[in-house]
């Protein structure tokens, strides 16, 4: 039995794409010394010209990314924490999103962005601990949550084979997961939502970490509802078509997700939901409260984040 | 007009004591799990935050950075509210809001810590600008490291204060890295050049001499004060423990053991002891030590903050954010 931890497998993954393609180079703060895992000993192994440790100017060297991969590379850009991505928020939503489209299909920009370690890190407080996938989404940006390492090697592989930019979350509650791994290890196509647990009273769908809160909430219940767990893996571009054949089968609906409530991620799993899904009782969601900045004491930073009594409640709500 | 706690070099001595002493005890209580979530230590570079606070006026502000308890203290910072603020209560600077991270308090003109590097300088600009129109007579310091050198917000914010003549004090504290990266690595050019190209007079110091720092900061917080707009001081320093608590964690090899030890026995404590009798040095060690008790005391008797007032002071209109399970 060989346990593989989330972290180790997005290293992994990285790993493989830098042998496998030339192009594929990282750029990054402290990733020489694979401070936040994701590119622990490639800079030893594929040497400091492909994994390239950058000052700390993450809105020149996002966009040198841009530019690189217009040029013909693949480049992968690690940020330490979320918030930077609000940094480079320009750099991604304005200039790399908007290329192919502004050049009539002359340009391509396959660059991924990585963020290992998003959302409350325990203490980390305001400015660390955000949890901005909804952004990217919103935008149209491919966005990424993988909640397992199999996933997570899964994504990263497809993500950075993609030809269009994208921003792969690895939420800080699950870079601990490990998983047995069996199968070999192999891409995961964006897009594609995973049913995790098949039931037949309650869909729940859950993002990220989320979903091991999920598992163990449906299990708890098991006795009282059969609970359908789905993770959609990919936020954008959704897959609909998953949400809705299970909510064909359940007709009712709870969104478990760690972004803000007000047009957060699972907002649109709702709305999704209401125009197109079967839904025999109103849908709930757990969720940040709206707009919610996380202070810093740690009873507080847990009493904004979705807990699994709130889980547990919407999951007996919708099905009164 | 300056600070009086810093007027003197005792006073100087016993602040540098204070914060070292401080940054000692949280490490203790990061270890033991008081503090949760890690410090950055500023063990090592307190000649730099008290020599240019020494130079400061009790209306004067600062920005701070993740590294920011030595500002805080150095400004007047009462160690037990900081403390309590480390450790998540009630009590602390912030009501336990906002942690090391986000240290502040107002009433002394300490704008707050700030977890995002290079962030601090643009708003201390804004503050000196306000200042300057409401014809109070304020200078703004603004406490960065070498890796905020490459922050290109940074060089925005050297640009608006220098259009704008800001009565503001740019501070550079060189410890010689961002995290894992040397800074002769990654500053193309030099710290100073850089203030030098957008027109505001620079210099370098040695950041391990209170002093030398003070002298420094004080030429460029008159001539701010006087309208002759912002300085630039670059404080060649060294932090003597990891970047972050957490780094204890890793085994990097950044920094050899030899430099470490080099830049140890430069230790600015010990050469501000030095120039104090030993007689006053031991009774300021002992004054501090017995604050720290009575600090670490206060800190502990001080409530956790009740979770129904997580969403407390989001807005300053008092608007209260929707729950995340409106159910
Ligand atoms: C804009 C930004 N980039 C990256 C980080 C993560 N980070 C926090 S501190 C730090 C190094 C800062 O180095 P320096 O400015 O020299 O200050 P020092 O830590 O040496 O005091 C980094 C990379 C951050 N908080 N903000
Ligand atoms: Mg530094």
């Amino acid at each position: 039995m060989t346990l593989l931890s989330y972290a180790k497998a997005m290293n992994r993954a990285l790993a493989d794409a830098l042998a496998a393609d030339p192009a594929v180079c990282v750029f990054g703060e402290d990733v020489g010394a694979g401070l936040a895992g994701l590119t622990l000993g490639l800079q030893q192994r594929f040497g400091a010209e492909r994994v390239v440790d950058t000052p700390l100017s993450e809105q020149a060297f996002t966009s040198a990314g841009v530019g690189a991969a217009l040029s013909g590379m693949r480049p992968v850009i690690e940020l330490q924490i979320p918030s930077l991505l609000f940094l480079v928020f320009e750099q991604l939503a304005n200039q790399a999103h908007k290329f192919s489209l502004m050049t009539g299909g002359q340009a391509r920009v396959p660059l991924t962005v990585v963020v290992p370690g998003s959302g409350s890190r325990s203490g980390w407080a305001g400015q660390h601990s955000d949890q901005p996938y909804g952004l990217f989404a919103h935008v149209g940006i491919k966005t990424l949550v993988p909640a397992t390492p199999t996933d997570a090697y899964g994504l990263l592989s497809s993500a950075i084979a993609d030809d269009d930019p994208v921003v792969l979350f690895a939420p800080a509650g699950a870079l601990g997961v490990r998983e047995d791994v069996t199968a070999p290890l192999g891409p995961v196509p964006l897009g594609v939502a995973r049913t995790h647990r098949a039931g037949t009273d309650v869909t729940v769908v859950a993002v990220g970490h989320l979903v091991h809160q999920a598992l163990a909430v449906a299990e708890e219940l098991a006795g009282e509802a059969s609970v359908e767990v789905l993770d959609p893996r990919t936020l954008y571009p959704l897959d609909r078509a998953a949400l809705l054949a299970s909510l064909e089968r359940t007709g009712r609906l709870v969104v478990v997700d760690d972004s803000n409530r007000f047009a957060g991620f699972a907002a649109e799993v709702l709305a999704v939901a209401a125009e197109d899904g079967r839904l025999l009782a109103p849908p709930r969601r757990v969720t940040r409260p709206d707009g919610a900045v996380l202070p810093f004491a740690l009873g507080l930073d847990r009493a904004l984040q979705p807990g699994v009594d709130q889980l547990r409640e919407a999951i007996r709500a919708v099905l009164k | 007009m300056s600070l009086p706690h810093l007027a003197d070099p005792a006073g100087r001595y016993r602040a540098m004591r204070l914060i070292r002493s401080f940054e000692e005890l949280a490490l203790e209580w990061v270890r033991s799990g008081l503090i949760v979530g890690g410090t950055h230590p500023y063990i090592g570079q307190e000649a730099v935050a008290v020599g240019v606070c020494a130079a400061l006026a009790p209306d004067d502000g600062l920005t701070s950075t993740h590294r920011g308890h030595g500002h805080v203290l150095a400004k007047g910072a009462d160690p037990g509210r900081l403390l309590a603020e480390l450790a998540g209560r009630v009590d602390g600077l912030n009501r336990g809001r906002g942690g090391s991270m986000h240290a502040a308090d107002f009433s002394l003109g300490i704008l707050g810590a700030n977890g995002i590097v290079g962030a601090g300088a643009p708003i201390a600009v804004g503050a000196a600008w306000a200042a300057q129109r409401q014809g109070r007579p304020r200078v703004v310091a603004s406490f960065f490291g070498d890796g905020a050198l490459n922050q290109g917000v940074l060089l925005e914010a050297l640009n608006l204060a220098s259009i704008w003549r800001a009565p503001v004090l740019f501070v550079c504290e060189n410890n010689g890295y961002a995290t894992t990266l040397p800074a002769g690595a990654a500053v193309g050019g030099s710290a100073c050049g850089r203030a030098e190209a957008f027109g505001i007079p620079a210099e370098t110091v040695d950041g391990m001499d209170v002093e030398a720092v003070r002298a420094a900061a004080g030429r460029m917080v008159e001539r701010a004060r006087a309208g002759g707009g912002p300085g630039f001081l670059e404080c060649l320093t060294y932090r003597f423990e990891a970047h972050h608590t957490m780094e204890r964690r890793f085994r990097l090899a950044y920094r050899t053991a030899q430099e470490v030890a080099a830049w140890r026995a430069r230790d600015p404590l010990a050469s501000a002891a030095a120039a104090l009798p030993s007689a006053t040095v031991a009774a300021i060690d002992a004054e501090v030590g017995q604050l720290l008790l009575e600090s670490a005391e206060f800190a502990l008797a001080s409530a956790e903050p009740d979770p129904l007032t997580a969403g407390d002071h989001l807005y300053a209109s008092g608007l209260r954010p929707r729950s995340g399970a409106a159910l």
